[in-house]
């Protein structure tokens, strides 16, 4: 066990080396950012002098030594807009991200999970047909659309929700909405599918067989056993639930930092999408090794092989 | 009596599997014929404005005007030849990245898996990087890096989109490599190129078109959300991204301006979905009843 995780650590390093790569290797696709920061009527020199003091100057090698070592240290820069640090700007706005992405998963759980069951329990009847088709629908939505369409219908139609913005509770029902629809689908089905297989095994049949209610053996036999890969799976969808954020704040106007990101790409505010792409793919990369440790402790064969 | 009343069931069961692969197909071949037959099918010229009749309300509306059956948007462009022609856009980038990630991800998982050692770990972890982004986040990025326009957004599309077949095509490889077949053609001294082409890549083909499919459906998802923020396909040229970009800011009252080509990439990842479904149900035995 001690040695897997040992790998594992190593592993999500060499992950984390690759997109300090690709984040640094985004700088310099960008426009240069000497252009973006100085008004069109400064002079050559004004140029050269900015470039030596942001050490654009310097060979490519040293800046991204530069770089890493920043990133390291939590240094992504000042934000050309704001003016402060990068980092801090993101780690703002980050309670608001994963209140948002929280919210979301909370509620595809508490709809996905019964659904599951339920389409377990009533195999190739109405109930498990009607599931389905409710999980072909979410999964082929677009996201952005389906957002889209929820402020229609319950913002400007109905009047019901705000259709943007945060503050209240009331805010946050929409976008929260759009984001369980997008994860319900995968979450529905593999609990369909392992409950499915969970039921047809011995230890159920013993359990019915020893008088035990149906809700005894559904919930406490079952389920229980059938949530292990569902809770996995969530732990590696966890950048999709991510992207799914981007996509919804970006519709709502949710100040989180997605949309910070977004707004940063059209200002050309490099040092802040850096932060935010790196703070993003840690965050992601810390959700797949925990769960990669958590499945292995679970699993007695690689626990002791 | 009960065994046939069993088999029935079965049966039908699989005919309404079989039948929602149909359905998909039917609507993915529907949009692939509009999107074929654009300069015929459309009315009017997608990019002609005519700012007299703008914001005409489409056929539901009884102030429609005939000569324009979806209405017409912000510059008064008929929205139903846009549609049509924004049919063309979605499905050409949808099928250029789609093909270009499938033979990039299926040479790197089949190198991966096949070979392993040095090279595996190489591309394992290329695949675990690029899996770590919130995959739209880095698609926004490049695309804000490099600018928008088509020949950019198939580019940025095309070469992020590989990993998922690479990790897919790796873990199959691997677990073929040791099947029986596939040791008695290297024992009877088949070289490695031909036993991955003629054994491997075969047994493989299931998997990657049921991929294929939804990757289709993603892609266009992807494209159309890209255009949608103005980092991919650029006005005047119709794509139902940007139409739907076009008509968010009227959607207080005009509110099909942004449904309209919404449903229209609904309908079309819809369609594709269902058909991965069918397909999915009719290539692999072992879902069939899952």
């Amino acid at each position: 066990m001690k040695s897997y995780i040992l790998h594992r650590l190593f592993q999500a390093l060499i992950v984390i080396w690759g997109i300090s790569l690709i984040t640094f290797s985004l700088l310099h696709f960008f426009r240069d950012p000497v252009l973006i920061l100085l008004p069109p009527e400064a002079t050559k020199e004004d140029v050269a002098l900015l470039r030596r003091e942001m050490g654009l100057d310097q060979p490519i090698i040293v800046q991204y030594f530069k770089f890493m070592s920043g990133m390291a240290r939590g240094d992504f820069g000042k934000s050309f807009v704001a003016q402060r640090p990068a980092l801090g700007l993101v780690l703002e706005r980050m309670p608001m991200t994963l209140w948002l992405a929280a919210s979301g998963l909370l509620l595809a759980i508490i709809i996905s999970i019964p659904l599951g069951v339920l389409a377990a329990v009533r195999r190739n009847r109405i109930q498990d047909h009607s599931a389905s088709v409710l999980a072909v629908l979410g999964q082929a939505m677009p996201l952005f659309w389906l957002d889209i369409m929820l402020i229609i219908i319950f913002a400007v139609k109905l009047r019901l929700l705000p259709a943007s913005g945060s503050g209240s509770f009331r805010h946050i029902i929409l976008p929260a909405t759009g984001i369980a629809v997008s994860v319900l689908p995968i979450l529905m089905r593999l609990t369909r599918s392992r409950m499915i297989e969970i039921l047809s095994q011995d230890y159920i049949r013993t359990a019915r067989a020893k008088g035990l209610g149906e809700k005894a053996v559904l919930f406490r036999h079952a389920l229980r056993n059938a949530l292990i890969p569902v809770v996995t799976i969530l732990g590696f969808q966890f950048g999709m639930l991510l992207g799914g954020a981007v996509i919804t704040e970006t519709i709502f106007a949710w100040p989180g930092v997605a949309s910070l990101v977004v707004e940063s790409i059209f200002n050309s505010d490099f040092p802040v999408v850096q932060a935010a792409v790196a703070v993003f793919a840690i965050l992601i990369v810390a959700a797949n090794l925990v769960t990669d440790i958590a499945v292995a402790w679970l699993d007695p064969k690689v626990r002791f092989g | 009596m009960r065994r046939d009343r069993k088999g029935y069931q079965k049966f039908l069961y699989r005919l309404s599997q079989a039948r929602i692969g149909v359905i998909g197909l039917g609507m993915v071949s529907f949009v692939l014929a509009v999107a074929f037959f654009a300069p015929f099918l459309s009315p009017q010229d997608p990019l002609e404005q005519d700012l007299r009749s703008r914001l005409k309300p489409p056929f539901w509306d009884e102030k429609n005007d005939y000569k324009y059956l979806m209405g017409t948007d912000p510059v008064g462009r008929d929205m139903l030849s846009r549609l049509i022609y924004g049919s063309r856009i979605s499905l050409s980038v949808g099928f250029l990245t789609m093909s270009f990630s499938a033979m990039l991800g299926i040479t790197l998982g089949i190198l991966a898996g096949f070979y392993r050692g040095l090279l595996d770990s190489v591309i394992s972890n290329c695949i675990n990087i690029m899996m770590s982004f919130p995959y739209i986040l880095l698609a926004i990025s490049v695309m804000a890096a490099t600018g928008p326009g088509y020949k950019n957004l198939v580019m940025v599309l095309g070469f992020t989109g590989w990993p998922i077949f690479a990790r897919l095509v790796r873990a199959e490889v691997i677990e073929l490599k040791n099947r029986d077949f596939v040791t008695a053609a290297r024992a009877l001294g088949g070289r490695n190129s031909g036993v991955i082409l003629k054994h491997i890549l075969p047994n493989l083909a299931s998997s990657i078109i049921v991929l294929s499919t939804f990757e289709l459906a993603r892609m266009i998802i992807r494209e159309s959300f890209l255009s949608f923020l103005g980092l991919g396909i650029q006005p005047p040229m119709a794509s139902w991204g940007g139409m739907l970009a076009e008509g968010r800011s009227y959607m207080l009252n005009l509110w099909w301006l942004a449904a309209i080509p919404g449903s229209a990439i609904f309908f079309t990842t819809l369609g594709i979905n269902l058909m991965g479904d069918g397909l999915r149900d009719w290539l692999d035995p072992h879902t069939r009843n899952r």
